[in-house]
C-alpha cells in the first residue's frame, strides 16, 4: 500500500513549492501607485464591474504591507527617487507591474525635460502593459499573466554551486 | 471698460511709465515699466471703475533673439467684467521684477513657478522656491538656450527610440 493511498480522500498531496507559490499569488495585495490617468483604469479595476479581488489581488495604501506595485502614469524625475525608495520599502517577494506607456518608456512625454523615460530605468519590472490607457480587462489580464509567472517559480532548491557539498 | 480707456487712465496717472498699448491684439496689451508694476497694479485693483479683482494668469516668455524675458499679467474684473494684459521686460541675463504677490496672493506660486522655469528673480516675494522642479535641478528648462542634462540622479534621461 503505498503512502498517497493512505491518507483519507479529504486530504491533498502537491508540491511544498505549488503550495508555497499558490498562497502568494492567491494574495496579490498591491500598492495604490496612480501617477496620471492610468489610475483612474486602475480604479476601474478594482471596482464591481472587473473587481480584481475575485484574484485576490486588492488595493493597499502602504508599500510595507504590499507585494506588488502598479507604477500607472507617467514618471517624472522628481517622483522617480521616490518610486525606488517605496519599492525599497516592500517586503520581497515583491513585483512591478509596469501599466501604460508613459510607465513602459515615457509614452507620450517622453522628450520632456522632466519626464523619466520608462520606469524600468529605475526598479525591475515583471509585467509590462500597453495601452494610454490601458483598459481594466488589459490590467487584469497583466496580473494573470504576473499570477502565471509566480506559479513558475522555485523556492525551496539548493542555493550552492552544482558539484559542492553542502555546508 | 475698453482696452483704450484703461490705457488712457494708466497714461494720465503713470505717464512714461506705461509704454504703448496693442489695440489690435486679440488680447490688448499693454507695456509696463519693471519699476511701476507694483503701482500700477495697486491702482487697477482699487480705483472703483477699474476694480481688477483678479489676477487670471501670470506667466512668462524667453525672447532669445531680442534678449528679453517678458513677464505677462492677465487681469480680469468680476464687477465689472473686463480684462486687460500687462507686459513687463526684464533683461535676459539677469532678469529681476518687483513681486506684485502683495496685490493679488495669486501671485505666490505663479511666481515661484515663473521662476523656477524661466530663472525670473522676483524682488520681494515671500518664498521664491522652485515649484514643480525637483529642489536640486539646475537650470530653468522653459529658457531656449536650456541643454537636458544626460542624467539625473544616475537615472540616464535618454532612451533609444525611432523618436529622437
Amino acid at each position: 500500500m503505498s503512502l498517497i493511498n493512505s491518507f483519507p480522500e479529504m486530504v491533498i498531496t502537491t508540491k511544498a513549492d505549488a503550495l508555497l507559490n499558490w498562497t502568494r499569488k492567491s494574495s496579490v495585495w498591491w500598492m495604490l501607485f496612480g501617477l496620471a490617468c492610468c489610475a483612474i483604469e486602475m480604479m476601474q479595476t478594482q471596482g464591481p464591474r472587473a473587481d480584481c479581488d475575485r484574484f485576490g489581488a486588492v488595493p493597499r495604501a502602504a508599500p510595507r504591507q504590499s507585494d506588488l506595485m502598479i507604477v500607472a502614469g507617467t514618471l517624472t524625475l522628481k517622483m522617480a527617487l521616490r518610486t525606488k525608495t517605496l519599492y525599497e520599502q516592500m517586503p520581497e517577494p515583491r513585483y512591478v507591474i509596469s501599466m501604460g506607456s508613459c510607465a513602459n518608456c515615457g509614452g507620450l512625454f517622453q522628450l520632456a525635460y522632466s519626464v523619466c523615460d520608462g520606469v524600468d530605468k529605475v526598479i525591475p519590472v515583471d509585467v509590462y502593459i500597453p495601452g494610454c490607457p490601458p483598459r481594466p480587462e488589459a490590467l487584469t489580464e497583466g496580473i494573470l499573466k504576473l499570477q502565471e509567472k509566480m506559479m513558475k517559480e522555485k523556492w525551496l532548491v539548493r542555493k550552492e554551486p552544482a558539484g559542492e557539498p553542502a555546508a | 471698460m475698453d482696452a483704450a480707456a484703461i490705457h488712457q487712465r494708466l497714461k494720465a496717472r503713470f505717464e512714461a511709465n506705461v509704454g504703448d498699448c496693442d489695440l489690435q491684439a486679440k488680447d490688448p496689451f499693454i507695456r509696463v515699466e519693471p519699476a511701476a508694476i507694483v503701482d500700477v497694479c495697486r491702482f487697477l485693483r482699487d480705483e472703483s471703475d477699474l476694480q481688477f479683482d483678479s489676477l487670471s494668469n501670470e506667466t512668462g516668455v524667453d525672447y532669445k533673439a531680442k534678449g528679453v524675458i517678458e513677464v505677462v499679467y492677465h487681469l480680469y474684473s468680476y464687477p465689472h467684467r473686463h480684462s486687460i494684459v500687462l507686459k513687463v521686460d526684464a533683461p535676459r541675463d539677469n532678469p529681476m521684477i518687483p513681486t506684485v504677490e502683495g496685490v493679488w496672493n495669486a501671485a505666490n506660486w505663479l511666481e515661484r513657478e515663473i521662476y523656477d522655469l524661466l530663472g525670473v528673480t522676483f524682488e520681494g516675494h515671500s518664498d521664491l522656491r522652485r515649484l514643480l522642479m525637483p529642489e536640486d535641478w539646475i537650470g530653468h528648462p522653459l529658457r531656449k538656450d536650456f541643454v537636458e542634462p544626460e542624467e539625473y540622479h544616475g537615472i540616464s534621461t535618454r532612451r533609444e527610440s525611432l523618436l529622437r
